[in-house]
């Protein structure tokens, strides 16, 4: 609506006001547009002739307006007016304003009244019109190359303060348009080393003295233009290494305005190219800044020196003793800027002393700091242990003092080392016991305790592994429970501990069977918890105490070694498939339960895994046809992890198989109830739970009970023995094409006639060598069958060499029906791959 | 460049404000609540430099004023601290030994004072004497206008207009 129309329309304009709810408003509808207070009246007072309203007038846009504002389009044509006024101070206002506020638009259209000022007649005005150009070849950059020339012959200038400002604008002309920089570069830089010269060497001068030296703003201009038109320029750089070098030395530095040129000079000498004799001279200078007792010294000379390591790290390495000084200094600012500096001069020969240093000042320091210098400390021992043990022993310590500022992924790298190193085991965890004892709520180092306990709890109370250093402790395994049990009972324990916790008592009630009961009495005692990752592990692992107390063992067996490789492949590249990783992840993993590392199970939820070769998952397709048959691929990498988003479907699937699943399902189900913790994922636990209960009550129905004990006791972990052959059984030609054959060679368990052992010979009968070469087999219901890993997969040509696999058979219907196999052979020659299935079932009949 | 100046009480009340960046009123009244918090707090023998949102901050306590000036991370501190000195030394000359109840009564004249020091946030001037003559020139034509309106010849045309 126009307020502005008709008759009528003023009785609703009218209305529209008196609905207005602030001023702001008010004028809106009164104007027709937005503004704020006073911006009008500023407008007008900007253009009153008056000398003072002007004043004020500016004085008010400048604080009212900002150049984002649209009302400031306004000002331009009284700043164009002002910019040709006969009084010089009116003309310096409206620069000072332009040059404060000014948007692109205006900068553009009055780009050429400021061009035409610098080469005004009076040198207030050039100043200010040299300043002025700054702003707008900021804003419109295309505008810079009008200024280049009258740039240059402000450099000429004897006042003062046109010369600072016209060095500014030549330093931000080089900025803004590589054109300019080697304008300059050619032109002005002779020009620029005498004036430099002239004002060093000039006399006193009251007016621009300033602690003993005349004008150091200006030293300061000059030496960074002539730092920007020598770096990257030798010709240029050669130019001014004398000039350098007379200020470097003969400038007096008791005062801040010295000490600010000294700066600059070393920062200009450190950007230029150099032969490395001036170089020597600026790192001695900020050597000197460093035992001043100065803060603001300090601190510019630490961050000074972190660019010089870049360059001559050498240099810096004489002055590390000040540098770790610096690190204890009160001031937080120059203790921070010394830490990052230490942690660029770490090298291999210096490293243990100074981390020694780091970690005894971590103890005394604050806490704001300790999270800055943790995290250095466990990245620089990370990257630099040589040693096991001395990273083990420094990170024990830094765990000890600041284990709660200690990163997640800190802590699983150490426990991947731990488990990495074997022979460290008895030592690391006999320190972490007594680091436990003494510092218990450090929650990380609580965890890593609780965690090696329950996997070399035995160690521990054996004292297994001892090194010369040591000295003798004896701790129970009572004392071995108790501290376990602290953990637990801690209320500052957080969920995780308390569920490594749970884990660790179950290991142990298998490593230390007389405790079994003390250690149930325990974990019952969570039953009820109302977190339900604590209830569910609980009731479970009471469950497997109760009633599986065979296979417990087999369960907790000691974890197998985490592979340090692919745990520092996946923490560096951090992979999209972490959420499968990362509750597999094998520090990770609160989960104690083992895999015995020679038996291959049989991966059923490894389906969506991608670690899994193709082969054993399309394999186990082929495979599940045969209803009840055991499956059995080639191993797969013993680090496997169960994803458990497939589990749930596979598991029904598994339970209403029957016998040999419900041992896998009871790993399973655990290895997903405490893995989704991970996964957060509520409604797993529910189904995992759900059917575990159905499990347990499976497994109590006598039916089942049997054969699954004789299938656990049937498959213990162990290596294949091959014992002599009870009785002499023919070899077996199963299988030949013209391309491969297979030879079967048959022995028996002593005392088992149940039993055959197969030792299966493939011979390749091409003249081509095949690769990738994978074997296996399927049985029928009443028979079992265990596949060993090949002694290669590599079949040389022309029977040039073989591959030999040992198969276990063990026949339910012995004497009732002979053994019978379905064989699939994959393996690629030339480039493609071929698959060879066949069921063999000439075997002898006494089998 | 320095990209602001600020003058805070030890208090916390905002004496002077000048903005060489864009920042609108909002940002403005954050960056203040957020840099008087910082500055206020850090102790007497702590140095004079404090890293803030990746510019550098430099701040300088005079009696119950401190004087901050935000620059870029490539500028000199050194010098920044030389140019707030600068700033103050002519406040005094100016004023004649200044305190803080100057400048909450002449903030015009502070603001002045600060634009013929500063521009573009780049220093202008480098001498004392200078600055303070500029500005006594620019007060005698402000004095003159003034005379010149309340004289009586003056009061005459506008009565008559």
């Amino acid at each position: 609506m126009n307020p502005f129309s008709s008759g009528t329309c003023l009785r609703d304009m009218i209305r529209a006001i008196r609905a207005c709810k602030t001023a702001a408003e008010e004028r809106a509808v009164m104007l027709g547009y937005p503004t704020h207070f006073g911006q009008m009246e500023c407008l007008k007072l900007i253009a009153s002739a008056g000398f003072p309203e002007k004043r004020i007038g500016y004085l008010g846009l400048m604080l009212l307006l900002d150049e984002r504002q649209e009302v400031l389009m306004l000002v331009t044509n009284s700043l164009k007016q002002d910019l040709n006024h006969s009084n010089q101070y009116i003309v310096g206002l409206a620069l000072c304003a332009l040059g404060n506020i000014c948007s692109a638009e205006m900068a553009r259209d009055l780009a050429p009244e400021v061009e035409r000022l610098l080469q005004f007649r009076d040198p207030n005005i050039r100043k200010k019109a040299a300043l002025c150009s700054i702003r707008i070849i900021k804003k419109v950059p295309a505008l810079a190359e009008n200024f280049i020339n009258c740039a240059a012959s402000l450099l000429k200038e004897k006042h003062h303060g046109v010369l600072i400002t016209g060095v500014q604008l030549c330093a931000d002309l080089c900025k803004v348009s590589s054109e300019a920089l080697e304008y300059f570069r050619k032109k002005c830089t002779e020009g620029l080393v005498r004036t430099l010269r002239d004002i060093v060497n000039s006399p006193y001068s009251p007016e621009y003295d300033i602690s003993g030296i005349t004008d150091p703003y200006l030293h300061i201009r000059l030496l960074k233009l002539l730092r920007i038109l020598g770096q990257g320029d030798a010709d240029a750089s050669d130019r001014m290494t004398d000039i350098l070098a007379q200020v470097a030395t003969k400038t007096e530095s008791n005062k801040n305005a010295g000490n600010a040129i000294l700066y600059e000079c070393v920062e200009t000498i450190m950007s230029i190219e150099d032969d490395g004799g001036l170089r020597v001279l600026a790192i001695n200078i900020l050597g000197k800044f460093l035992s001043n007792r100065d803060n603001n010294i300090r601190y510019v000379a630490l961050n000074m020196l972190m660019r010089a390591t870049t360059l001559d790290a050498q240099a810096v390495q004489r002055h590390r003793a000040t540098i770790l000084d610096c690190v204890k200094d009160s001031d937080a600012s120059i203790r921070k800027r010394a830490l990052d500096l230490l942690y660029l001069l770490v090298n291999d020969n210096n490293v243990k002393h100074l981390i020694k240093e780091l970690i005894e000042y971590l103890e005394v320091s604050d806490q704001e700091f300790k999270g800055d210098l943790t995290a250095k400390i466990c990245s620089l021992v990370e990257k630099f242990s040589s040693e096991k043990i001395w990273y083990i022993d420094q990170m024990l310590k830094v765990l000890s003092e600041a284990g709660n500022f200690v990163k997640d992924e800190v802590w699983h790298a150490l426990i991947v080392v731990i488990s990495n190193a074997s022979d460290l085991h008895g030592y690391t965890i006999r320190a972490l016991y007594r680091a436990f004892l003494t510092s218990t709520e450090q929650e990380t180092l609580v965890r890593v305790a609780v965690w090696c306990i329950g996997e070399y709890g035995d160690m521990l109370v054996n004292n297994v592994g001892m090194l010369d250093i040591e000295d003798p402790i004896t701790v129970t395994e009572c004392d071995a429970v108790d501290a376990v049990e602290v953990a637990i009972k801690r209320h500052t324990s957080d969920l995780t501990t308390k569920a490594m916790a749970l884990i660790a008592l179950l290991k142990l009630s298998s490593r230390f069977p007389s405790y079994s009961e003390r250690i149930k009495g325990i974990i019952v005692q969570n039953k009820g918890n109302v977190v339900l990752e604590l209830q569910q592990r609980s009731i479970e692992f009471n469950h497997i105490l109760q009633k599986h107390p065979k296979f417990r063992s087999a369960l907790v067996e000691r974890m197998p070694v985490l592979d340090e490789a692919t745990f520092s492949g996946r923490r560096a590249g951090s992979l999209p498939t972490a959420i499968s990783t990362s509750s597999g992840a094998p520090s990770n993993h609160p989960n104690g339960i083992a895999k015995p590392a020679t038996a291959p199970i049989p991966d059923f939820l490894d389906l969506s895994s991608d670690d899994v070769p193709a082969p054993s998952s399309s394999g186990g397709d082929f495979l599940q046809d045969l209803l009840g048959v055991d499956l059995s691929p080639t191993p797969a990498p013993s680090g496997a992890d169960m994803p458990p988003k497939a589990s749930t479907d596979v598991l029904l699937d598994l339970l209403s198989i029957g016998m040999p699943l419900p041992v896998q399902t009871g790993l399973s189900a655990s290895d997903i109830l405490s893995s989704s913790q991970d996964d957060k994922a509520p409604f797993v636990n529910f189904n995992g739970l759900a059917s575990l209960s159905s499990l347990s009550a499976n497994a109590t129905s006598p039916a089942n009970a049997a054969p699954m004990m004789d299938l656990l006791d049937g498959r213990g972990p162990g290596p294949q023995k091959s014992e002599e052959n009870g009785q002499a059984y023919p070899s077996l030609v199963a299988y030949e094409s013209s391309s491969l054959r297979v030879m079967f060679n048959f022995s028996k368990q002593r005392g088992s006639p149940q039993t055959t052992l197969i030792q299966a010979t493939f011979t390749n009968l091409s003249s081509n060598v095949y690769n990738d070469f994978l074997f296996q087999a399927a049985v029928p219901k009443f028979l079992q069958l265990h596949l060993d890993p090949a002694s290669s997969n590599t079949l040389p040509a022309s029977g040039d060499g073989s591959i030999t696999q040992n198969l276990k058979v063990t026949n339910s219907q012995h004497g009732k029906k002979s053994l019978v196999m379905r064989v699939r052979i994959a393996y690629k020659t030339n480039n493609k791959d071929v698959l060879e299935e066949r069921q063999i079932n000439n075997f002898p009949q006494n089998l | 460049m320095i990209h602001f100046v600020l003058l805070i009480s030890r208090q916390g009340k905002v004496r002077l404000t000048k903005w060489y960046s864009p920042y609108s009123q909002k940002e403005r009244t954050k960056v203040i609540r957020e840099l008087g918090g910082v500055i206020l707090n850090r102790g007497p023998k702590l140095c004079n430099f404090v890293d803030w949102r990746g510019f550098k901050v430099v701040y300088k306590r005079y009696a119950s004023l401190y004087f901050c000036m935000c620059i870029d991370q490539d500028d000199n501190e050194l010098e920044v601290l030389e140019i707030i000195h600068h700033f103050v030394e002519i406040l005094d000359r100016y004023f004649g030994s200044v305190c803080e109840l100057d400048l909450i009564f002449n903030f015009h004249k502070a603001y002045y004072i600060l634009d013929e020091l500063l521009l573009a946030g780049e220093l202008q001037e480098s001498s004392k004497k200078t600055v303070a003559r500029l500005i006594a020139a620019q007060d005698s034509l402000v004095e003159t206008a003034k005379e010149q309106a309340s004289s009586i010849s003056n009061i005459i045309a506008q009565a008559t207009k």
